[in-house]
């Protein structure tokens, strides 16, 4: 891509990519203090990664440690990279790839949920189409008046993305979206 | 806070005196700062004591080039003290530098008080936001009660694991402010273990390689000198007992001796002929503390092709990143040589015969001699300079630096470099205007010693200014320039690969170097001809004050041997070969597209 870009004489010797990007899901325990995912995304974008999706929350109050899940996209050797410029940082406890974890243990992918919210405004035939829908999807209604909806939807990305695609053409308002939290299946942990 | 018994050392006083107590603490006895509004209690503590000196620079970037120099020169952690705002971000480029060339440097940096953070206050700058990608870590020290375990901190994450550069930022009001000192504990942080020991198994994997090896090599970088004394004594020790060839990055000169019978020169861009065809050609290598940097490799779908690679490194991002290896080691270059000795005497032996072929072939490609150039005797080469600045030094307690362009392959190509830690150069980063004040730290950390700045004209103008702190401090640095009015290396690039139109690489309006010494209170010569060179380098030698020598040199020598852009290492331009006609078609068609 940036082999295109470059002029006819370079300092530098730019090999094209020839491996192909696939999508990963990390699992990043950090020490939760402050500035510490400023570093995860300053580094992402520093060093020219994708971001699909990153969620952060503290998990352990009295450790005070954050739990980070970060969906990304890269070649196997850029990924690889990734895992191990992520453990470089000086907060970061540990680093696991989901998505290798999944596969070692003979799963497609980890278990991954993403919360929306999705407000939708209409009367008449929509609105009842609109409600008959998220009945479909088991998204609940968390707010409402005679104008409008807000539907709490929780599932997989797609499934929320095929949500707010139905609900675009009856009256779609707003939506937010928490991104994407992971686990692995099975006893044991990260 | 839970309430614990009163331990030795842990007493109450303000956060300026806990700066100086942490530092008397890290064994530190010498930093290099500038004064500021959002320091000034750091310096008045500093005014009441004797046991940290603090050696004053002119601008933020030399105090920080400075405490690199003396890191490097030491392999303690350089210290650097400077103000909020400007002060922090001048600092920016050492830090950097530090970061690329993994530099133990400690840079303690004034904040604004706390309750003017946010509000765009005078000399006020997010300096943990604006250092956060060019440091190992960094802080914002909020509370004085967390200020000592920040500092003891700061130092073991510079100094352990790949060293760095790591910034504190200290507000105003929090070095004003009372609180608990505590003195360093070994407790470290959960979150930051570093390696140290590599994998036995993997050791022995690597030993099994390399004694099937028919056509082996060493291929050492920075991190052994950075391991410590014993790392190089033990890749020596490594060395003689497999008899296999050794080359290094430009980081790692030193760590094997220049005289050494396996020495093959610095690999790499301007690296020796025997050393980049020994790496193409060899079978089995042997990466021990280097990083495959592009400078190194060429071309990277042609680096090496037949050879099976061994790769030791404390840090695991190096491994893999540009070159994929079959053997990764990740743990201390000292340690994993250590074991890698003692597995050797063990288990292996060399068969002499085995690898007299491969030798002959090196004696080949030796016999080229790449570093060969047409000598005169009408002007000073710069090889020359470099060549009788080794002879005449030889013998002596010296340390060379250097600046960032031709002069400074000149000086890794013709200055042998016998220990580590005597080599003070910007490799990753090519700082301009690196080489002066590194030197200053140098001096300071090594007062009785030799301390050289092989320059450029153009580079040393960058830091010229450290000249008067070189001369407050009473530290006799050498600052010999190649002076050949021309920024060499972009010039030599221009020639290569932009039709040589020479944009802006000449420097008409150069000062008078031996004025300029003069008018800096030190000593300047000035020496044209190659005749005079050798009594103007004695001295040069003999002043025991700062000197500035401007060495005039050919105007237009260019650095050969050099690997052009979108070439392999078997694909070197020799200074034999490196007509006008072969210069300007260097680059071919395809290599254009290439790169």
């Amino acid at each position: 891509m940036n082999a295109q870009l470059q002029p006819a004489g370079s300092a530098y010797f730019i090999t094209k990519e020839t491996e192909k990007a696939e999508a990963r899901t990390l699992a990043v325990l950090v020490d939760n203090e402050p500035g510490v995912l400023a570093r995860v995304i300053g580094l992402f974008s520093g060093r020219g990664y994708n971001i699909d999706s990153l969620t952060v929350s503290e998990t352990e109050h009295e450790k005070h440690l954050s739990r980070i899940t970060i969906v990304t996209r890269g070649t196997p050797h850029v990924l690889e990279q990734i895992k191990h410029q992520l453990e470089r940082i000086v907060p970061v406890h540990r680093v696991v790839d989901l998505s290798v974890t999944a596969q070692e243990r003979g799963q497609e992918r980890p278990l991954e949920r993403e919360l929306a919210m999705v407000k939708v405004r209409g009367t008449g035939e929509d609105r009842v189409e609109a409600l008959r829908l998220a009945d479909a999807f088991r998204a609940q209604v968390i707010d409402a008046n005679t104008e409008h909806f807000i539907f709490e939807i929780t599932g997989r990305v797609s499934k929320i993305e095929q949500f707010i695609a139905i609900m675009k053409p009856l009256g779609l308002v707003e939506v937010c979206r928490t991104g994407v939290a992971a686990m692995n299946r099975g006893p044991e942990g990260m | 806070m839970e309430q614990r018994a009163p331990e030795a050392g842990r007493q109450e006083m303000t956060g300026a005196e806990m700066v100086v107590q942490a530092l008397k603490d890290n064994g530190v006895k010498h930093i290099f700062g500038y004064p500021g509004g959002a320091v000034l209690p750091i310096y008045d503590e500093l005014f009441q004591q004797e046991e940290v000196q603090h050696i004053l620079v002119r601008h933020e970037q030399g105090a920080g080039h400075a405490a690199e120099g003396y890191a490097r020169s030491t392999g303690k952690a350089g210290v650097m003290l400077v103000t909020s705002g400007p002060g922090a971000t001048n600092a920016v480029t050492p830090l950097q530098d530090a970061l690329m060339d993994s530099i133990p440097l400690v840079c303690i940096t004034g904040q604004v008080p706390t309750t003017l953070i946010g509000s765009d206050a005078f000399q006020e700058c997010d300096t943990v936001g604006i250092t956060r990608p060019c440091t190992k870590h960094n802080w914002l020290v909020r509370d004085v009660n967390d200020l000592a375990a920040v500092l003891h901190e700061a130092f073991h994450v510079a100094q352990t694991g790949r060293p760095g550069p790591v910034v504190v930022d200290i507000p105003k009001d929090v070095q004003f402010a009372r609180g608990i000192y505590t003195p360093p504990q070994t407790a470290p942080r959960t979150s930051y273990n570093p390696p140290l020991s590599g994998d036995q198994e993997k050791i022995r994997a690597a030993i099994g390689l390399m004694a099937g090896a028919r056509r082996p090599i060493f291929y050492t970088g920075g991190g052994v000198v950075n391991s410590g004394p014993e790392a190089s004594h033990l890749l020596r020790e490594l060395v003689e007992l497999t008899g296999f060839p050794v080359t290094s990055t430009l980081m790692g000169l030193g760590a094997y001796p220049a005289s050494g019978k396996n020495w093959l020169g610095m690999l790499g861009m301007h690296g020796t002929y025997e050393a980049n065809m020994a790496m193409h050609d060899c079978d089995v290598m042997v990466c021990i503390g280097a990083r495959f940097d592009d400078r190194i490799t060429g071309r990277l779908d042609a680096f090496s092709p037949n050879s099976r690679k061994i790769h030791i490194d404390v840090d695991p991002s190096s491994i893999n990143k540009n070159v994929p290896v079959d053997i990764p080691i990740i743990g201390d270059a000292g340690r994993v040589l250590e074991d890698m000795v003692r597995l050797w005497r063990a288990s292996a032996r060399t068969d002499k015969a085995a690898l007299k072929p491969w030798w002959e072939q090196i004696d080949k490609w030796r016999a080229r001699q790449s570093l060969a150039y047409k000598p005169s005797s009408d002007v000073i080469m710069p090889q020359y300079a470099v060549q009788r600045l080794y002879e005449l030094t030889k013998g002596r307690d010296v340390y060379i630096t250097t600046e960032v362009g031709q002069h400074q392959m000149w000086a890794a190509q013709h200055f042998g470099f016998e220990q580590p830690n005597r080599w003070m150069t910007s490799g990753g980063l090519g700082t301009m205007g690196y080489g002066l004040p590194a030197a200053l730290g140098v001096q300071i950390a090594h007062p009785e010693a030799l301390v050289i700045d092989i320059a450029g004209d153009a580079s040393v103008l960058m830091t010229m200014q450290e000249m008067s702190s070189a001369v407050q401090h009473r530290a006799p640095i050498k600052i010999f320039i190649l002076n050949n009015q021309y920024m060499g290396m972009v010039r030599q690039w221009q020639q290569l690969l932009h039709g040589n139109r020479l944009s802006h690489s000449y420097t008409e309006a150069l000062p008078d170097f031996v004025k300029l010494a003069e008018a800096y209170g030190c000593h300047g010569i000035r020496c044209e001809k190659p005749g005079d060179l050798d009594d103007a380098i004695r001295q040069m030698i003999e002043v025991k004050e700062p000197v500035i020598f401007d060495c005039r040199v050919a105007n237009l020598a260019n650095c050969f041997p050099m690997i052009p852009s979108g070439k392999a290492h078997n694909e070197m331009l020799l200074p034999d070969e490196a007509t006008d006609e072969a210069v300007a078609n260097a680059i071919d068609a395809k290599g254009r597209a290439l790169v």
